[in-house]
């Protein structure tokens, strides 16, 4: 869902107010805003740049350099899958693309409906469990056909 | 006496379902009107049990495992709460030959109490290595740290003694321990398994460091995809500054640190320590070049300690019962013991902490007990451990090595210093 400017004003300055006086504040009122929204709306960063001392550019370099950050919102759902060796060994290849195939979308996309949002992740320390997927914060071991199939359904739901 | 049942909250666990388990349990307990209490416990790193529930019996603690919500009921009709039989019985989980064949030392406190309760922490040993380092001078903390013969787990095996030497050494007005929990390579969950299990252990081991560098404030840099361990590492933090353990006063001493926990924003390159300060400092996460040593100018250009979470996490024990202690396991230079982790296309997949030495032969055969799938492991199997090559070649890879390189070589660092 986008957000209307005055909304991420309002949700922004608090985030920015509890961080502004810490030492490095950038990455946690970052993150911060990510948890609010599911990305990080582009005019946060102005916001961020004035209370920082910062450059916009700044903002904007470190906004862009990690992978977490999303410059658009997710679907309602994010399904974040490990594509690491540990999984890899376990047949997380074929999970992965049966859940491409069922969601209609690729690792980095969002489903036309805005039900999920496919993201590929490289080890989620659930090696001993593999393949795993985390669904909303929520981790899944032994990932299988049937349990993609569950998957499937939830976010569909 | 209220019966115990302890059911993880490992993220390993509750992958397997764990939370839902403890749901089955509870609403169990509520149906039969019987009362006990549930404990949240770490994971004691026996994957393929989990989620493994134990109870506390007069005989001591019993395990059953892997349990399926739907086994509950089952679990009850066969009087479980007294450790009575069932097809998912394990006996004493000490008695499980994967957990009987380790050592552990840093893990000794992992998967048995609740991670958030300090109280159950300091029953079991923990908090005697602050309360020790509190009545030394510094030089000597760091001496009895340089004795054990501790390196980096990280993966490079610098000496921390020597790190934190230095550090010591440098003046300064301000400086800093830096926990490096950016555990980012594929088939690693130590870091993972301690931050959920025993936080107290790296709290305890991060707060003797600042004691004797002489810094006053600690961070864990940790990576954004264990938000499990940042949720129990802020409750313990939380509860251990309430004690007095962190703080203006450690345990009522002269000394000040307290810390905190920032989580990274999935940049792989952030687990390299250089490029991990700059993320600290709300940079992009760019190596830097060394000199200067982060020991002289680290965060914020200021002096600073930066180690691994189980290099940290492994102090306590030293300064507990002594350098002499945990150099009397291992072998040449690699002294102590070391978490390795099984995972993979392996049967019994998890943590295994030992005394260096062990091949890789008895890792994987006789620990790991074969392939998953049962096929011999030059077939496809991928077999990876840390050894201490550093991030990038930390684990010997491949089925190919596995089989034919090192079988008869044991474990151990194979850094030169």
């Amino acid at each position: 869902m986008q957000h209307a400017g005055t909304e991420i004003v309002s949700a922004v300055s608090p985030i920015i107010e509890r961080w502004r006086h810490e030492e490095g504040p950038l990455l946690p009122i970052l993150n911060g805003i990510q948890r609010e929204f599911g990305y990080v709306p582009r005019e946060a960063l102005p916001l961020i740049a004035d209370a920082l001392n910062l450059s916009r550019a700044e903002v904007y370099g470190v906004v862009s350099f990690y992978h977490d950050y999303r410059e658009n919102p997710p679907g309602r759902h994010v399904l974040k899958l490990c594509r690491a060796e540990a999984c890899q060994s376990m047949g997380g290849d074929l999970v992965a693309e049966r859940l491409q195939n069922l969601l209609g979308v690729k690792f980095g996309e969002t489903a036309g409906d805005g039900s999920v949002t496919l993201e590929a992740v490289y080890c989620l320390g659930l090696c001993a469990c593999a393949p795993s997927a985390m669904l909303d914060g929520e981790v899944i071991g032994r990932l299988d056909g049937e349990k993609a199939e569950e998957i499937v359904r939830e976010v569909r739901a | 006496m209220t019966a115990k049942i302890y059911v993880p909250r490992d993220s390993g666990a509750l992958a397997l379902g764990a939370e839902k388990v403890a749901t089955a349990i509870a609403r169990e307990l509520g149906l039969r009107g019987i009362e006990a209490q549930i404990v949240r416990n770490g994971s004691r790193g026996l994957y393929w049990l989990e989620p493994m529930v134990e109870v506390e019996t007069p005989a001591g603690r019993v395990a059953y495992g892997p349990v399926k919500p739907s086994d509950v009921p089952s679990l009850f009709d066969s009087n479980f709460l007294s450790g009575g039989p069932h097809p998912l019985f394990l006996g004493k989980p000490e008695e499980i030959p994967f957990l009987a064949r380790q050592t552990r030392l840093t893990f000794a406190r992992c998967g048995i109490t609740d991670p958030v309760s300090l109280e159950d922490y300091q029953a079991h040993g923990g908090l005697r290595g602050l309360r020790n380092a509190l009545s030394m001078a510094p030089l000597q903390i760091v001496e009895q740290v340089t004795e054990s013969g501790l390196r980096g787990r990280g993966g490079a095996g610098f000496p921390t003694g020597i790190k934190w030497k230095t550090v010591l050494d440098t003046r300064a007005a301000q400086k800093y321990i830096v926990c490096n929990a950016d555990e980012g390579d594929s088939g690693t969950f130590a870091d993972r398994m301690i931050m959920e299990g025993d936080p107290f252990v790296l709290i305890e081991g991060m707060a003797i460091a600042g004691i004797a560098v002489g810094a006053t404030k600690g961070y864990i840099y940790l990576r954004s995809e264990y938000p499990h361990a940042e949720q129990v590492l802020n409750e313990a933090i939380a509860a251990a500054r309430k004690a007095g353990v962190l703080g203006s006063s450690v345990l009522g001493s002269q000394y000040a640190f307290d810390m905190e926990v920032r989580v990274g924003a999935g940049a792989y390159v952030c687990g390299e320590e250089t490029a991990l300060l700059d993320s600290l400092e709300g940079k992009r996460g760019m190596v830097r070049a060394k000199p200067p040593l982060p020991a002289h100018e680290g965060l914020f250009g200021k002096p600073t300690v930066i180690n691994n979470v189980i290099s940290l996490a492994s102090v306590p024990i030293i300064m507990d019962k002594g350098a002499a202690y945990y150099r009397d396991f291992g072998m040449g230079r690699s002294r102590g013991t070391i978490p390795i982790q099984i995972a993979g296309n392996v049967k019994h997949g998890g943590l295994f902490e030992a005394a260096f030495g062990l091949t890789l032969g008895e890792i994987v055969d006789d620990i790991g007990g074969g392939t998953a799938t049962g096929r011999p492991r030059r077939d496809r199997g991928r077999y990876r451990r840390r050894d201490g090559h550093g991030p990038a070649g930390a684990r010997s890879a491949g089925g190919r090595a596995a089989r034919g390189l090192f079988p008869a070589r044991p474990l151990r660092y194979a850094v030169r210093l």
